[in-house]
């Protein structure tokens, strides 16, 4: 075309990207890619095409990786651990700084290469991507030199395996692979089937970067390689994916005593108040939903608009959806790449021709033939349609609007992810009202999709557990220094006779603020050592835990103040210190020792410490390279049910209770089986000190009957497993149901680990400027 | 005849001989294509729910030329497109007749006759050119016959703190020189202290005495304190009838950005959309690079679209930029990187 002819029609032409560099990458390695294991590449296979999802055409030949392969990779990991653990964090802190620089180095190959496997434009790997990765490698060297100091008190977990999505490959390997290697762990990492090629030049990489032999491994491979991956001889999996394998992978796992973090779907609301500056939020709707081609868990997929401006923001949204440019990635001047696979295709369409509710607009813009989807809106629909629940993971947004504030909170977290969220207000007690109420694990005020290493990422509810990034996400690649023992099993005494009561006193539930009879009606007889009954236990069953959990979502704990929560545990303890020698000698009865009075004494300051706490386990402002707060916000988990240890039965009560009342939490506790008298008597101390219906709930009763139910239960955010490993694979087995955490308890005295436990770290992003 | 014929005839009836000279004037001025907007009562409700999110509109403004990417001859043809929208400007205390022709003489032969040549383009000329009141009867003299229009910075340039009634005299006797364009300033303390209906009443009255003259009215963005500011003092100038706004007298420490750019583009959009006429906009000072004329050129076709990628829509305030474009166009045909004085000054 004359340039006298451009000179007229303004059009942008094309602004293609080489990929000379990249396909000679790929050529050196003889056209094919496979496991890398012990610092070097094993010899590959063509197993399976990978391909440029915006051509068709073959970029490599992949292998499959085999249980073999996978179990090598493991066994090299498992060897180069100690060493790498050994060599100290300054160390590791070199080798992850090479690493940082190296990318850095290499960084426009692994961009373009990124964008030749994934079909995401090159403006998004270039300049988001590869950056982000780089950033993560720089974050964790500083936290492997600072590992000593800071963490001392905490190591390795040892070989993690690591499996992670398609969406952005490189980054996701960077989130995983420098938190574990900064800590001290080996890892076996299994790119997707879809995306391997920048794993294989990070690989290169590692070579270059001194990583020693057997520290980092790669596997590629299909569903069956990860699978066999989360089966092998590992100490924690960690997961980036869809909720459906993230499930299956919690089952695989449970019983198995491997750690596990899953980063899971979403379907993350982006909330438009009146008084928002409407252009922006439309402009910041592009880095939420169209943002490499939709496909991102935690895009803003759900628009939640104020009714009031509803159709102005929908016409200037279409507006700007038309001015989007889809085509060939590598052109400098697309927003919209290609869809991953054709299959990923298939699936968006599938989704989107179902629908029949609201009105469907497609971006009038030309798009390619192929692997392309046009940006689309979905208006007029209602959180009763399949597609406001359901995660599209495509180019495609669902509108539908509010009237309240409230309403619009109310909308916002009527689903079963909890990922992400992004609100819009200039109005500063708006902003600071909605975003913690928001069920989500990263809220953006007056921006979207912002991301770096020092402040942590990871869901609630079915989106997930775990954080990547800062310190949170360390917790999830270390452990404490001293290993938590399994909890002695007690049998119960056994025995007859008539209790030693003049008058017969009735123990009971305690649900709700109340002393309740159990559902089922049936009571256990109690003996002690020397076989004379103490007393009668209820046995509670699957309706009094339902009971129970309704109660503690009714609670409201979670909105009083630290001072407050602190007041009654106080409280509590002055109570319970009045009746140091009743609690002694009911347990001195129960259990035969004679160290009821010390365990009073100790349950007493461990009120005291969680008191203490309540109001100083604190947040943190993070430090992130741009104009913004982000804060790291602790929120409690929400509702707890504890399994109690047999082995302290007032300690091993009121230590959960304490920590999870200090954190915000409701909980409802499963007392020790063969000592419950003393919870039971414990109730009437939390009925004496104004502690509010619901926040405690007491079940007594065999834990085996109740495991399952607390497992399946989705009400329930968290089951802490303080009895021992049968009954937490039964808890394991089940917990899938709602991704629920499941978490095995820390020493009595780790209070940190307590406290983690019983809270999630909720990063609120606030840029800001006028 | 065509309806762009006939506005020919209408504006410039003595200059119809010359055909090519013609389209290039009619073709710069904004109300020989677009009805002319008229403004609208002060509409204070629209005008204060104008909202500006500052680290939003940088992130935009940050990304876009990591969006937008012009190459080869589309970047030529894009360099071309900025020149015909320069106003090419002097506004010195040492200007003389002899410095203002010379700047004229640029106007008309803004690029090597031969680089000119190559591209297809040899009647390619700046969009006006900007001076003081004093050197007008001088530049529309020197401008003669080539059609490009003569822009005058006005109202007490560029503090705006002459007494009204002369600055309003200044527009006239400007206009009476023969100045088409006429570049006012606002009073920033109108802004400043919210005295919104004052600066409403000044932009109208300013209009008024520009006639058929057509109108850019300066923001001086630089001053105006806040991005919020800048899209409400937009709106209100459009409301009082501003042919075009402008970010800046190039005077201030701060003058266009990307940032203010895009915040007075979603305000000429948003007038459009409710009245359907279409408001002109000119960024000046600090847009000295060929690479950021082209960022601009895109932020303008992406937030309004390419009909206002015309002269008559889209002015530069520049003068160094011309001398960046000059050299980059013929490193585009050469291939080879070029020098300062192998283009002639201005």
């Amino acid at each position: 075309m004359p340039i006298e002819t451009i000179f007229d029609t303004m059009e942008y032409g094309t602004a293609p990207e080489d990929r000379g560099i990249a396909l000679q990458w790929i050529a050196n390695h003889g056209g094919l890619i496979g496991p890398y294991v012990n610092g070097a590449f094993a010899p590959a296979r063509d197993d399976l095409a990978i391909r440029n999802p915006a051509t068709g055409e073959k970029l490599a030949g992949m292998t499959l990786c085999t249980k073999d392969e996978v179990t090598e990779a493991v066994q090299s990991a498992r060897a180069a651990q100690p060493d790498w653990q050994k060599a100290g964090g300054p160390a590791r802190a070199r080798v992850l700084y090479a690493l940082a620089r190296l990318m850095q180095k290499h960084a426009r190959l692994l961009a373009v290469t990124e964008s030749l496997d994934n079909g995401k434009p090159i403006r998004e790997s270039r300049d988001i991507d590869i950056p982000l990765a780089i950033r993560h490698f720089y974050h964790h060297a500083g936290h492997a030199q600072l590992m000593p100091s800071a963490l001392s008190d905490r190591v390795a977990l040892g070989v993690c395996g690591q499996i992670i999505p398609w969406n952005f490959p490189l980054l996701m390997l960077a989130w995983k692979i420098a938190p574990a290697l900064a800590m001290g762990n080996t890892v076996v990492l299994k790119p997707a089937e879809y995306t391997p090629m920048t794993a294989m030049i990070f690989a290169d990489i590692c070579s270059q970067a001194g990583v020693p032999p057997g520290v980092v491994n790669i596997v590629t491979g299909d569903g069956s390689t990860g699978a066999a991956l989360v089966d092998a001889s590992v100490d924690k999996i960690a997961f980036t994916g869809s909720t459906s394998v993230g499930r299956q992978i919690q089952e695989a796992t449970a019983g198995s005593g491997k750690s596990l973090t899953l980063e899971l779907g979403g379907k993350s609301p982006y909330i438009v108040f009146d008084d928002a500056d409407i252009d922006s939020a439309v402009e910041g709707l592009v880095d939420a939903i169209w943002f490499n081609q939709g496909q991102v868990c935690c895009a803003g997929s759900r628009l939640l608009i104020h009714e009031a401006i509803a159709d102005d923001f929908h016409n200037r949204l279409k507006a700007r959806m038309d001015k989007l440019r889809i085509g060939d990635p590598l052109d400098k001047s697309i927003d919209v790449g290609a869809i991953v696979d054709p299959i990923q295709l298939q699936q968006i369409q599938a989704l989107v021709q179902a629908n029949t509710a609201g009105q469907t607009y497609h971006a009038q813009t030309p798009v390619p033939e192929g692997c392309f989807y046009p940006p689309t809106l979905i208006t007029g629909l209602h959180p009763a349609d399949t597609l406001m629940q359901e995660e599209i993971f495509g180019p495609v947004l669902v509108s539908t609007t509010f009237r309240t504030p409230a309403e619009a909170v109310e909308i916002a977290n009527n689903s079963k992810y909890g990922l992400a969220a992004t609100l819009w207000t200039e109005n500063i007690n708006l902003a600071l009202e909605i975003a913690p109420k928001l069920v989500a694990g990263v809220v953006w005020v007056n921006a979207t999709n912002l991301f770096d290493a020092a402040a942590g990422f990871g869901g609630t509810r079915e989106s997930g557990f775990g954080r990547e990034g800062g310190w949170e996400g360390l917790q999830a690649y270390s452990k404490p220094r001293q290993p938590l023992p399994e909890p002695a099993q007690v049998t119960p005494f056994t025995g007859q006779g008539a209790a030693a009561d003049d008058i017969d006193r009735t123990a009971k539930l305690f649900i709700g603020g109340k002393q309740a009879r159990p559902d089922g009606g049936y009571s256990q007889a109690i003996f002690g050592p020397k076989g004379q009954l103490l007393g009668h236990a209820p046995i509670a069953n699957r309706k009094d835990i339902r009971n129970a959990v309704q109660a503690q979502l009714a609670c409201g704990w979670g909105k009083t103040t630290g001072h407050l929560q602190a007041q009654i545990l106080y409280y509590l303890a002055e109570n319970l210190a009045a009746q140091t020698s009743r609690f002694a000698e009911r347990l001195d009865a129960m259990t035969g020792l004679t160290t009821g009075a010390e365990e009073v004494r100790a349950a007493v300051d461990v009120l005291f410490t969680y008191a203490a706490w309540a109001d100083k386990f604190e947040g943190q402002a993070k430090s992130v390279p741009m104009r913004a707060v982000a804060l790291a916000m602790r929120e409690p988990v929400g509702a707890i049910a504890a399994l109690c240890s047999d082995q302290h039965p007032l300690l091993g009560l009121v230590t959960p209770m304490a920590a999870a009342l200090s954190t915000g939490n409701s909980i409802t506790l499963c007392a020790s089986a063969p000592f419950p008298l003393v919870a039971t008597d414990f109730s009437h101390i939390l009925e004496a000190s104004d502690v509010p219906a619901g926040v405690v709930n007491i079940l007594t009763g065999p834990q085996a009957e109740l495991a399952p139910h607390l497992g399946a239960h989705m009400g329930l955010d968290t089951v802490w497993c303080l009895s021992g490993a049968e009954l937490t694979q039964e808890v394991q087995a089940r917990a899938s149901s709602n991704i629920k955490r499941v978490w095995q308890g820390a020493a009595q005295d780790d209070h940190d680990s307590w406290l983690d436990a019983g809270t999630e770290i909720k990063t609120i992003w606030i840029p800001y400027g006028e | 005849m065509s309806r762009a014929r006939m506005l020919e005839l209408q504006c410039n009836p003595m200059h119809t001989s010359v055909m090519e000279q013609i389209t290039t004037t009619v073709t710069q001025l904004p109300q020989t294509l677009e009805p002319r907007n008229p403004g609208l009562p002060l509409d204070l409700d629209w005008a204060l729910s104008v909202q500006a999110n500052t680290s939003a509109i940088e992130r935009r403004c940050a990304s876009l030329p990591g969006r937008r990417s012009v190459k080869k001859d589309h970047q030529a043809a894009w360099l071309a497109r900025a020149i015909s929208c320069i106003d090419l400007t002097t506004l010195s205390g040492d200007d003389t007749a002899g410095r203002v022709k010379r700047l004229c003489a640029k106007a008309r032969q803004p690029v090597r006759q031969d680089i000119l040549q190559q591209i297809g383009l040899p009647h390619l000329t700046t969009g006006a050119v900007c001076v003081y009141h004093d050197m007008i009867e001088t530049a529309v003299t020197a401008l003669q016959g080539s059609g490009i229009p003569v822009a005058a910075v006005s109202t007490g340039f560029p503090a705006g703190l002459s007494p009204l009634h002369l600055r309003i005299d200044e527009i006239r006797e400007s206009v009476k020189a023969g100045a088409s364009e006429i570049d006012i300033v606002i009073s920033r303390r109108h802004v400043l202290t919210q005295n919104w209906q004052a600066l409403y009443d000044e932009m109208a009255a300013f209009r008024t005495a520009c006639g058929d003259a057509h109108v850019k009215a300066i923001l001086a963005t630089g001053e105006l304190g806040s991005l919020r500011n800048v899209g409400r003092a937009s709106l209100i100038c459009m409301m009082a009838g501003a042919d075009f706004i402008k970010t800046s007298t190039g005077k201030e420490s701060v003058n266009a950005t990307l940032p203010v750019t895009l915040v007075m583009l979603r305000a000429i959009r948003a007038y459009y959309n409710r009245t359907g006429f279409r408001v002109g906009y000119k960024p000046a000072g600090g847009i000295s690079k060929a690479k950021d004329a082209i960022t601009y050129l895109a932020l303008i076709k992406e937030e309004l679209g390419d009909r206002w990628l015309r002269p008559d829509l889209f002015r530069f305030g520049a003068s160094s930029l011309l001398g960046d474009i000059e050299r980059q166009l013929e490193h585009h045909l050469t291939g080879g990187y070029s020098a300062n004085h192998r283009h002639p000054i201005g």
